[in-house]
């Protein structure tokens, strides 16, 4: 399980394109809403106007997260806008928030406005990573994606998650399977793997495998809203 | 397993492109195909390839022409507005006997319409792509893998019969993701005598032209190519069928709506409705014969797409109305659930027989 000792008040979470940033933000907020009382999420994602916070609104919601995002999420206007609620990111100091931000580094460059203010602040950003995407499945592409992503945002990574999965094919020996590849980006970048992330029903068969499991529910996935 | 990779539609189009042989791209971002330009523009400028952002739809086809014309393989990609941009330059591609492979991923309109998944496209792609006599190959993916496969399928089609190939796909397609597997085996290339790659002063140059001025030529010009477009009806047709062996009521749908299709005949079998799917791969080749022996066995047909109706006619026309033929549909970016599709099985059960 995850350790509440070392949370930050801003967590970000940054990485490549469909490396299951937006699921992930969405997990972990509502993880942290279960111990703190004053929990947000805010959607940045200023790319993909197909996948958003903003699908999974109510269950953020029903589950006492507040939830930052621009009214023209989910509009379908194509709008790379923010909202100027999401400054209560910074300067509202009573809540713990999470920061989800659009893919590869032109979704972090939204985060070039609120770095200089984070950065004096209490902040982690993790890069998230799947070694089954095609651009990052070796260690050499998620570093190099790494390294644009801290250029873009003007923030460095403070550790990793590692997000390794298939879609519904993922089964515990494909979390397995990437531990060496996490560890290698852990290795080459110097930031600690803090957590890895695997589906709710595979946790209990990688309890002792892996160390910080963070199980996960799929809040919104297009293939399911469709054909299932 | 491992060799297995997570990608969205756009995506796994897009490698599958670059592995058949396809090093250049010309295009212009418009949601929901905007990834198909992005993966593009980070990987053809590290293989030695060339991704160029046009200044618009209508330069980026015209683009096409000239690397196709060079004997290249080629490629660009938008969505239903931005296709309709480039309708003059599919016309042109035809009229030059050029080779290329043109992406549409689908979405509401008609007009800037919406963003969301849509199937509307059909005329425009099986009909009305550009001025003058002249079809395109259509291929309708209807799953990730098949976004990787049928762009290999495409290319290989397209340089062997000298035309355009069209990926036929949907908002719901692009953006989704599913694993994949990207191994193709071989991949065939054509030789291209006709190509314009400069002569070396040791034959006699290649002329690419879509203007005859005689109309004898022009006229034997179009005749050819039709003999052609035959042979591609007569060879390249491709459908998935399933649980069609005793089927009594047959679903007829494509791309995404098969898929929802497909649930729902899992539905009525479980309600004791013996129903199947057809579902065309090409929709140019039109299956019309499938269609018409499977009017011989059952009693009533479904088509579901998310138009207003376009491929129905098609049907219709397929089967010679021997049966009662049912829509199924939602359009502008909504799309119909399995239920609202058995909805449609259970009353073309209920009516079947000869019309």
């Amino acid at each position: 399980m995850v350790s509440y000792d070392n949370i930050r008040r801003v967590t970000v979470f940054a990485g490549h394109y469909g490396s299951g940033k937006t699921n992930l933000a969405i997990n972990y907020a509502l993880m942290l809403r279960k111990s703190l009382e004053r929990v947000a999420i805010a959607d940045l994602d200023i790319v993909n106007p197909y996948f958003r916070t903003e699908d999974s609104r109510t269950a953020i919601e029903e589950a006492g997260v507040r939830f930052i995002s621009s009214r023209y999420a989910n509009s379908n206007a194509e709008l790379p806008s923010i909202p100027a609620e999401s400054y209560a990111i910074i300067e509202d100091t009573s809540y713990h928030t999470v920061v989800d931000v659009g893919g590869d580094d032109r979704g972090a460059l939204v985060l070039g406005r609120y770095a200089p203010k984070l950065l004096t602040q209490d902040y982690d950003m993790f890069l998230i990573v799947n070694k089954y995407r095609p651009l990052t499945r070796d260690s050499n592409g998620t570093v190099e994606i790494c390294k644009e992503i801290e250029v873009a945002s003007g923030l460095t990574f403070t550790g990793i998650i590692n997000n390794s999965n298939l879609g519904l094919e993922t089964t515990v020996e494909t979390v397995l399977a990437s531990q060496a590849y996490a560890e290698e980006i852990a290795l080459s970048t110097g930031l600690p793997l803090r957590l890895t992330a695997v589906r709710e029903d595979l946790n209990d068969h990688l309890q002792g495998k892996i160390e910080n499991l963070l199980p996960i529910k799929l809040y919104h996935s297009l293939g399911g809203r469709f054909f299932s | 397993m491992s060799d297995k990779v997570l990608m969205k539609g756009n995506e796994a189009l897009a490698e599958a492109a670059i592995m058949a042989g396809c090093r250049h791209y010309l295009g212009y971002p418009i949601t929901p195909q905007t990834e198909v330009a992005a993966y593009m523009s980070k990987r053809l400028p590290k293989i030695g390839g060339t991704f160029l952002q046009a200044e618009s739809e209508i330069a980026a086809i015209n683009m096409v022409i000239g690397v196709s014309a060079a004997g290249k393989r080629v490629m660009t990609s938008s969505s239903s507005p931005g296709i309709a941009l480039k309708s003059e330059g599919l016309s042109y591609l035809a009229g030059c006997d050029l080779p290329a492979l043109v992406v549409n991923v689908q979405r509401g309109g008609p007009g800037l319409g919406g963003i969301q998944p849509s199937q509307s496209d059909y005329f425009q792609a099986t009909r009305s792509a550009g001025h003058g006599d002249f079809r395109m190959i259509v291929l309708a993916p209807s799953s990730v893998q098949e976004m990787a496969d049928l762009t290999i399928k495409g290319f290989e089609l397209a340089d062997k019969y000298r035309m355009t190939a069209m990926i036929l796909s949907d908002g719901i397609l692009g953006q989704m993701m599913e694993p994949v597997q990207l191994n193709f085996g071989d991949i065939k290339q054509h030789d291209k005598p006709w190509a314009v790659t400069g002569t070396g002063c040791q034959r006699e140059k290649n002329v690419i032209s879509s203007l005859y001025l005689k109309p004898e030529q022009l006229e034997d010009k179009n005749r050819e190519r039709y003999l052609r477009y035959a042979a591609i009806e007569e060879n390249e047709t491709m459908v998935e069928e399933y649980q069609m062996d005793d089927a009594d009521v047959c679903v007829v749908a494509y791309g995404a709506a098969a898929r929802i299709s497909k649930n729902a005949i899992d539905l009525a079998r479980e309600k004791g409705i013996k129903a199947g799917l057809i579902r065309p791969i090409t929709l140019w080749p039109f299956p019309k014969q499938i269609l018409r022996s499977a009017a011989e066995r059952v009693s009533a047909f479904v088509v579901t797409e998310l138009s207003m109706g376009q491929m129905i006619e098609d049907v219709e026309l397929a089967i010679r109305c021997m049966r009662p033929v049912l829509l199924c549909n939602r359009t502008g970016g909504m799309v119909m659930t399995p239920e609202e599709v058995l909805e449609k099985i259970e009353k073309a059960y209920s009516i079947g027989g000869t019309v």
